[in-house]
């Protein structure tokens, strides 16, 4: 066994925000997952906020404290070495604190002064590694271990696999990725797509698989939010794809809501379903479409998943 | 130059046509005034240098300089450059309909992208519209 396949048999989850609100689906899923696959999930104890957008913007460096004390957590009172965020923005933020904690001596003053402040461990460099589900899932299964485990073949389903801007950037923050055959791509992510295909999806070629959806202005600036998120929507379709695989919260539910307002407010109607990657492989892997929070998704799919075969 | 607002009438014209490969150039081009619009509303004269043989690259690269945020649409405009390539180097492949296709998609993101950004940031030529995401104010913050 490779060295991340057992150390990512057992991690630390860290659902964040996100997933136990509107992209509650996605925490189903990946939870559901997880158990099939036989991997355990050990929720972060009274994990915070990573900090999002809105701390960031008003004072980065406790944006990274928030990040920190979430990963001290499961460092020094869980006793694990690896983090995983299913959701870009925790993902992106976790990874951000790593970063900073290691290379900026300023940041790290901060995060030992709230620390202690507020009295608990303070996190250091290099205690934990953060990971995204689709690392979680292609580094201890596989595509070789999904293929033996397939029960309803994806087969005859296309994909348009959209990974969103927050996973890959910036370059830096991610030492792991651009590292040769293996390893996850910056500037053409394709872990999702491994893993669906082996499934035995069809993926189709999608050029705005990382372009922005809008999502950090979907209520400041909801119209140019829509116009993203519908330009998204009609490039997946007219790529092919009849289903939208997400791996992002935010990204999932602003194609979703920006879906319906399309057709509301600019008269443009379009069909692609949008699907978390985890609802998608939890119901190749025989789990029924309740049980991957099919329900919890606004667009409804259950025709969709039945006609294909895996309801 | 056209303007912003007749950049995104051309992209609606090019889009109500049927896909064609010598759509690339005007593509290519429509992304890189995007991006000089971008650049002159941060106060910076537009670039003429090339980045990867790609002008639209290096306005890019410009447009980013001192803020991150901006490289969200970096994949884009790479995207631009691909179907840019693709179509010139292979305009009799079979499949030269619908990359010319996407590559109006992409184009089209990037306009949808950097106008609305300009919005936000009250640049360019939609302060009439636009709102501040926040005040501009500096607060005082004790270091303790």
């Amino acid at each position: 066994m490779s060295d991340k396949k057992t150390k990512y048999q057992e991690v630390a989850y860290y659902p964040g925000c996100a997933l136990e609100g509107g992209g509650h689906a996605y925490n189903r899923s990946t939870k559901a997952l997880g158990k099939k696959l036989g991997l355990k999930l050990k929720e972060v104890e009274n994990w915070n906020c990573c900090g999002a957008m809105e701390v960031k913007n008003i004072d980065p460096k406790i944006q990274t404290y928030l990040s920190s004390r979430v990963m001290s957590i499961a460092a020094n009172k869980m006793g694990l070495d690896t983090v995983m965020a299913p959701c870009n923005g925790c993902y992106h933020n976790l990874k951000k604190a790593e970063y900073d904690i290691a290379n900026d001596p300023d940041t790290v003053e901060v995060v030992e002064r709230i620390s202690k402040k507020s009295g608990h461990d303070t996190y250091q460099a290099g205690q934990v590694e953060t990971i995204h589900a689709l690392d979680w899932v292609k580094e201890t299964i596989g595509e070789e271990g999904l293929k033996e485990r397939v029960k309803n073949s994806l087969k005859d389903m296309k994909i348009a696999n959209y990974y969103g801007c927050m996973y890959t950037r910036p370059r830096h923050i991610f030492p792991e990725k651009d590292q040769g055959p293996g390893s996850e791509s910056t500037s053409k992510p394709h872990f999702m797509d491994d893993l669906l295909e082996a499934a035995g999806a069809e993926n189709v070629e999608f050029p705005l698989k990382t372009a922005c959806c809008g999502g950090a202005h979907t209520l400041s600036d909801s119209d140019t939010s829509t116009k993203l998120v519908l330009n998204i929507l009609q490039a997946a379709e007219a790529s092919g794809a009849e289903v939208i695989a997400t791996e992002c919260p935010t990204c999932h539910s602003g194609l979703e809501m920006h879906q319906i307002r399309a057709e509301a407010t600019l008269g443009v109607k379009t069909n692609v379903k949008i699907i978390y990657f985890t609802q998608l492989l939890g119901m190749a892997m025989g789990l029924k479409p309740k049980e991957v929070g099919l329900h919890e998704n606004v667009s409804d799919s259950f025709a969709f998943v039945k006609e294909k075969g895996l309801a | 130059m056209k303007t912003v607002a007749e950049i995104g009438q051309r992209l609606d014209v090019l889009a109500s046509r049927a896909p064609d490969p010598n759509f690339a150039a005007e593509y290519l081009a429509l992304g890189e005034q995007v991006l000089e619009h971008w650049v002159l509303a941060r106060g910076m004269q537009p670039t003429r240098d090339e980045r990867e043989g790609f002008r639209l690259l290096a306005l890019h690269r410009q447009g980013a300089d001192k803020l991150p945020s901006f490289n969200a649409c970096r994949e884009t405009c790479r995207e631009l450059v691909y179907h840019y390539n693709l179509l010139t180097q292979q305009a009799d492949h079979p499949e030269a309909g619908q990359r010319a296709r996407m590559m109006g998609l992409v184009t089209n993101h990037l306009y949808f992208f950097v106008s609305g950004k300009m919005e936000n940031e009250e640049l360019g030529e939609f302060c009439c519209s636009s709102k501040a995401l926040r005040e501009k104010v500096d607060v005082e913050r004790p270091t303790q």
